[in-house]
């Protein structure tokens, strides 16, 4: 028996829910299912929001046409991570980034490998590198992370409303 | 139209939460099989101890604990008929207020006995866990006294 006094208790707090994800949130969802990633393309004002909402928070416009993108994209931003967090076993440090994938309008949080962390810089091109086919499921997380492409770094023009 | 996903998602934060003098003092009794309370302005044992008291709210002495008895009566209690997760039991069960030997004011907890059997009044015992850690289950549960 310890003779410490108890100063501290892990008091877990837990929140079980059903979620539901939405009719366009389900498309994209399915789309990770086939390995495809998929958005959609807001008719007023053409930007392509991936995974896409039920319509164009800008515009207020429902969306309509459904839009495949690249899994090849931009980093736009990144952070270097330096202390893990509950149930993440990466070693550290690694990198935290931000990915426009080609075609898309908007951003997508992925884990960047595959290059030293002091080498990751903004505009790096990068591609998504996918779990085996048979571990796919209704899940982002089926891309385990992205991974640099031999390609010239974009210009910053191309990417900087997305910093 | 897309037909819509639905799936469970569970989320946790697994809080460390410091307990301060009293009611560290309280657990690590508990560890020892011994439960404590203190004596507040009143003149009145609480059981768990409060750092502060309730009346005046000066601070209490963590450090003139009283022990009082692994036994005592159910002062109030009410049906769980579903249990959730984490919870003492996983079947229906009644949470109880005991008011050990010694002290003035109820415990809660759960209590191991069948409904019919459950009355205000009726006379409890600590069922203590096999290995106390310091924390609120190292009391089991009640169950009903011999
Ligand atoms: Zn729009």
């Amino acid at each position: 028996m310890t003779a410490e006094p108890i100063t501290g208790i892990v008091t877990p707090i837990r929140l079980d829910y059903t979620y539901t994800p939405g009719t366009s949130p389900s498309q994209f969802l399915r789309g990770m299912k086939e390995g495809r990633i998929l958005g959609r393309r807001c008719p007023s004002c053409a930007k392509v929001y991936v995974p896409p909402r039920g319509g164009c928070p800008m515009c207020g416009v429902e969306f309509a046409e459904e839009v495949r993108v690249a899994d090849t994209g931009t980093l736009v931003t990144f952070a270097v991570v330096n202390v893990n967090f509950a149930n993440r076993v990466i070693d550290l440090p690694y990198v935290s980034g931000e990915v426009r994938f080609d075609g898309s309008d908007t951003t997508s949080m992925v884990l960047v490998q595959g290059i030293p962390v002091d080498q990751v810089r903004m505009g790096m091109r990068v591609k998504a590198h996918w779990l085996p086919r048979d571990e796919w499921d209704f899940t982002f997380a089926n891309i385990d992370y992205v991974e640099p492409l031999d390609e010239p770094d974009a210009d910053y023009e191309s990417y900087k409303e997305f910093v | 139209m897309t037909e819509v996903l639905s799936a469970p998602h569970s989320m946790e934060f697994p809080y460390t939460r410091s307990t301060g003098p009293m009611v560290g003092a309280f657990l690590t009794g508990l560890r020892d099989r011994r439960v404590l309370g203190v004596r507040d302005s009143a003149g009145r044992v609480v059981v768990p101890p409060p750092e502060y008291d309730a009346g005046t709210a000066a601070v209490l002495p963590a450090d003139e604990l009283i022990e009082v008895a692994s036994e005592g009566v159910v002062t109030s209690w009410s049906w769980n008929p579903k249990p959730r997760l984490g919870q003492p039991f996983e079947q229906p069960f009644a949470w109880v207020l005991v008011q050990l030997d010694g002290a003035d004011t109820g415990l809660l907890h759960a209590l191991d006995a069948p409904r019919d059997a459950i009355r205000t009044g009726m006379r409890v015992r600590i069922r203590w866990a096999e290995e106390p850690v310091g924390f609120i289950k190292d009391i089991a549960c009640f169950e009903p006294a011999p």
